[in-house]
């Protein structure tokens, strides 16, 4: 087990030093980042309602957050279904105790990819807007809420990824995710929405996650415009776990299932079907 | 025509040689027996290939001995384990050749063979040293020139090596390639059988290979298992295949210009008898012996019509 856990990190290691060194990947990093400083550059001017404080500013951490909850529930998701597809899973399937080190390698590479593009959109961003801060009790919330944002996430993304045996009908489930991300006070105040709305919001991680990043990087006095005019600490942490729970007790159940199914077969059904939509 | 003879040939091993044992396999999808009643064994060090036309079965045999497919019935063990429910130390003792598509494409063939390597070192013995060292590898799949490449860089057919490669860092002793050249042209195809060869002459690795080419069969293999419509029709050596159908030669010829042909299992004495009674009249005449490829074309006709 702890030999698994060690190949896994080295894989996940090895993985990011890939993508790292790969030009299309770091476009894909770098473009997000632009989009979104471009964006907080044109909201800096614009005041969050009832306070002087930047919209920019203020915005700007719940995208780190929403970036948290992406990185777990899409990145995970998309590459699972990639890598089934393409056959991956399958030769980690053929190699002893290969997809425990798999599923780990996974979680570094997609944790340190995610909070390489946070990374990215964090240092440039606080030299366009001004305002954001962090306290030491700021680095005391980071320390536990990213990687309670990754472990809420994670399992949860493992479990989409394995839902889904194609890349090409992933679309099903980017669309409520997007849903969530508008009705979560990202870019528009939940606040402003209707009740059951709020509710609905609540129930996941992402309303979570970027309240919790606004409660790191925001003066204390703008809690004042979310709901009950707190940060709601304890509440983040008991959502937060309470998907960790989920996530742990469906998550290796349905990814063993998964990979109960893989075979060198099933591969190249999945190849000549993808070759036959390529071709279309 | 049976060869029930050759069929008692892979069960006369005894059992502790068997590295495969399978007996009355059955797989059953619906109500339509996908492979029904197989049974074969194969001997340590032995390259044995499962031979048949398309969907004949071969693929869903190998997934089972593979551990990757749930059998219907019937007994199977492999290395004396049964694939159902071997683990990760099983597994460490097993190689699969996969048919890559463009998976691990940013790695590089040294650094993905290493990391790989790593699974395999805890079930390292004193007999068998696992895994097998990178550089030694990458010279016997001929590989050395590409080992700073990434994996997507590569050719089709030094991808190919890399997927045997893949399939044989972990020094198995049961490697399963499941129709290893399909697609192959002339030239890779002759490349690949070489690398076989080579594989057999380093390690006593014992093999299990598909193909529904004849031809690659008996370029590769000790021993044929010829599959058909899930049920095996013959089991043995090329030669003791081809000696079985040898009872069947065929001997064309022409007489007063009409033509003649006449299935015998002494060639000899008929054409003896055939000039004794006609002489000078016999022209064009052929005496053929019974190629394994006929003998393959005409078993996997006969179990067609057989069953259909
Ligand atoms: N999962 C499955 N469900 C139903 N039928 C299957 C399945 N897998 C294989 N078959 C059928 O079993 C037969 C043998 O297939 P296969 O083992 O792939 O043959 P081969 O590899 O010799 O070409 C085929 O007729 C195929 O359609
Ligand atoms: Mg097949």
């Amino acid at each position: 087990m702890i030999r698994s856990l060690r190949i896994g990190l080295a894989r996940g290691g090895i993985e990011l030093k890939q993508t790292l060194t790969t030009p299309t990947d770091l476009w894909a990093y770098f473009f997000p980042a632009l989009l979104l400083l471009g964006t907080v550059f044109f909201m800096r001017n614009a005041h969050v309602p009832g306070t002087t404080f930047s919209l920019g500013a203020s915005t700007l951490p719940g995208v780190l957050g929403m970036g948290l909850a992406l990185g777990g529930l899409m990145t995970v998701s998309q590459q699972l279904v990639v890598e089934r597809e393409d056959g991956t899973l399958l030769r980690a399937k053929a190699t002893p105790n290969g997809m425990t080190s798999y599923v780990v390698g996974k979680a570094v590479v997609v944790g340190g990819m995610t909070i390489l593009s946070m990374l990215l959109q964090l240092i440039p961003g606080v030299f366009v807007v001004h305002g954001l801060h962090v306290s030491v009790a700021g680095w005391l919330t980071l320390a536990w809420l990213i990687p309670l944002a990754f472990l809420a996430t994670m399992p949860i993304g493992a479990v989409i990824g394995s839902l889904f045996d194609s890349p090409r009908n992933m679309a099903l489930a980017v669309l409520p995710i997007f849903g969530l991300v508008a009705i979560s006070g990202i870019f528009y105040p939940i606040t402003a929405m209707p009740g059951w709305l709020q509710g609905v919001a609540q129930a996941f991680p992402m309303y979570w996650l970027g309240l919790g990043m606004r409660s790191v990087f925001l003066p204390d006095s703008l809690a004042s415009v979310e709901l009950t005019h707190s940060w709601r600490h304890f509440e983040t942490f008991g959502v937060l776990a309470i998907w960790v729970v989920l996530g742990m007790a469906l998550a290796p159940a349905i990814l063993r299932r998964m990979a109960r199914r893989e075979s060198g077969s099933a591969v190249a059904a999945r190849r000549e079907r993808a070759m036959a939509t390529m071709g279309r | 025509m049976t060869l029930t003879g050759a069929l008692d040939a892979g069960t006369e091993l005894p059992a502790d040689e068997r590295v495969i044992d399978v007996r009355d396999l059955r797989m059953r999808y619906g109500t339509r027996d996908v492979l029904d009643g197989v049974s074969f064994a194969a001997r340590r060090g032995e390259v044995l290939a499962l031979l048949g036309p398309n969907g004949a079965g071969k693929t869903t045999t190998i997934e089972i001995l593979e551990g990757f497919r749930m059998r219907s019935a019937g007994a199977v063990s492999v290395l004396g384990v049964d694939p159902a429910g071997a683990g990760e130390r099983w597994r460490a003792r097993i190689g699969v050749v996969l048919q890559s598509w463009r998976d691990h494409g940013k790695w590089r063939v040294r650094e993905l063979l290493k990391h790989l390597g790593t699974y395999y070192a805890p079930y390292s013995t004193a007999a068998i040293r696992r895994p097998w060292p990178v550089d030694d590898l990458l010279e016997v799949v001929g590989l050395i020139e590409q080992a700073g490449q990434r994996a997507m860089r590569l050719s089709g057919g030094q991808r190919r090596r890399l997927d045997v490669a893949i399939g044989i860092v972990g020094r198995p002793e049961l490697l399963f390639l499941d129709e290893p050249t399909v697609g192959f042209d002339p030239a890779a195809r002759r490349e690949f059988h070489d690398l076989v060869h080579r594989l057999t002459d380093v390690d006593e690795t014992t093999i299990l290979l598909t193909t529904h080419d004849l031809d690659e069969a008996e370029k590769l293999a000790d021993r044929i298992v010829i599959l058909a419509q899930g049920r095996i029709i013959a089991d043995g050596s090329a030669d003791a295949l081809s000696r079985q159908v040898a009872g069947e030669t065929e001997i064309r010829w022409t007489r007063g210009g009409q033509r003649f042909v006449h299935s015998a299992v002494e060639a000899t004495p008929f054409v003896r008898q055939l000039f004794l009674q006609y002489g000078d009249d016999i022209g064009d005449l052929e005496v053929r012996r019974n190629s394994l490829e006929d003998t393959y074309m005409k078993l996997v006709l006969e179990s067609e019509g057989g069953l259909r």
